[in-house]
């Protein structure tokens, strides 16, 4: 087996890991894996970004990565939950884009890295579609949704904030 | 790297974002608006989140473990700024509290996302997008309440001058200044306070408020030597009950 181990491979085990409070958004997609790392003994090591500093899922997201390894037979791993790189929310892939949508989350705008009220108060309505929406606050639910009304459809929806 | 000034600066943001982030989270259920009430919540849980990121750092500089250092300590030992320690009071106070600290939290993760000392400059890049939220936040607000209605202003202006002294504690110089400046690890509270001094004066002449001549005011300094006010004891009981009925209780 570990001929043919690769960390594309791993990668696309891990496609089943999804985040805990998203469950039709994988980790993958939502950018906090950063890196997948095979040493010459075969050790893997796995390296993860939180989305916010406080998020109280990334524990569950580190111990289902933990048992998709296992579960493929892999002895000597680690999961590393480090800052090296920052996540932001570019880093959400399109297919984790039209997840969210699909969910009935609206997905964060792109950005330059600099958010200012102008962007965070844009939003399309995930449900028709329409950018006639207002923000009613940018804390949500949870620490990565802020909170819009579409004056179109008159629905309250979420949106992943752009951070 | 002197390993002792970046644990006196690590410290007192990561006790300042402790405690106020426990303030905060005393506004839930109790916000004046629904969305208040969210936002007050939101914020304590990044703060929390934001200090338990801190204390690692300290973890990893040979200190206990952060629900350890978060939890077992005497006031006399925390090292914020007595001004996130004071009581709630009511919105109108919590709410300068709130433009004052995060306008100075995001400016100083700004100057530290250059810093020499790479995992404090690999957190404030991250958290420096969270703190965003924070002083938009409490901007929004002071530009409505700060020139709204008579009783809104006078409000403001009452809890202004009454936490001005306080929020100039949070500059307090630290023992090593000068070796954090040489060694690029923080350019000093003393650039960050010219810096946050310059924010405050462009957000409140959008307001009908008045500042507080700088001069004439007397920082409420001592916090980040762990002289603090009757109110911060009384919080960190609150806070580690539950934690000191085991502390090896794995959650």
């Amino acid at each position: 087996m570990s001929n043919q181990l690769s960390a594309t491979k791993i990668k696309s085990w891990l496609e089943v890991v999804k985040d805990p409070e998203i469950p039709v958004l994988s980790l993958n997609d939502l950018g906090v894996i950063t890196s997948v790392h095979i040493d010459t003994n075969n050790k893997v090591t796995v390296e993860m970004t939180p989305t916010f500093a406080g998020c109280p899922a990334m524990d569950v997201m580190r111990s289902d990565v933990e048992d998709v390894l296992k579960e493929h037979g892999i002895e000597e791993f680690e999961v590393r939950i480090s800052f090296d790189v920052q996540w932001n929310s570019n880093m959400i892939s399109e297919k984790g884009r039209k997840a969210l949508k699909s969910f009935g989350l609206a997905p964060p705008p792109q950005h330059d890295l600099i958010v200012d009220i102008d962007i965070i108060e844009h939003a399309q309505c995930p449900h028709c579609g329409s950018e006639n929406t207002d923000m009613k606050t940018p804390f949500g639910p949870t620490l990565c949704r802020s909170m819009h009304y579409c004056n179109n459809c008159l629905n309250a929806f979420e949106q992943f904030k752009p951070i | 790297m002197n390993t002792e000034a970046i644990k006196e600066l690590v410290y007192k943001m990561a006790d300042d974002l402790l405690i106020l982030g426990h303030r905060n989270s005393e506004w839930t259920g109790f916000g004046p608006l629904l969305e208040e009430d969210i936002a007050f919540s939101s914020m304590a849980q990044d703060k929390v989140g934001q200090s338990w990121q801190m204390y690692k750092i300290l973890h990893e500089l040979g200190d206990s473990e952060p629900d350890t250092v978060a939890f077992m300590r005497n006031a006399n030992q925390f090292h914020n700024a007595q001004f996130v320690e004071l009581p709630n009071g009511e919105y109108d106070f919590s709410l300068i509290r709130h433009f004052l600290f995060d306008s100075a939290a995001l400016l100083r993760y700004q100057m530290l996302t250059e810093s020499s000392y790479t995992p404090l400059a690999n957190l404030t890049k991250k958290i420096k997008g969270e703190a965003k939220y924070h002083s938009m936040h409490a901007k929004i607000w002071m530009k409505q309440l700060g020139s709204a209605t008579e009783e809104s202003i006078q409000r403001l202006q009452n809890a202004l001058d009454e936490a001005m002294p306080y929020a100039l504690g949070l500059f307090e110089p630290s023992p090593y200044e000068a070796h954090l400046i040489k060694d690029k690890i923080f350019a000093g509270e003393e650039a960050l306070q010219i810096l946050w001094q310059k924010e405050v004066e462009s957000i409140i002449e959008e307001t009908q408020l008045i500042l507080p001549d700088w001069n004439s005011l007397i920082p409420a300094l001592g916090g980040r030597n762990g002289q603090h006010t009757e109110h911060l004891q009384p919080l960190l009981d609150e806070m580690s009950e539950v934690f000191k009925v085991d502390p090896s209780a794995d959650w």
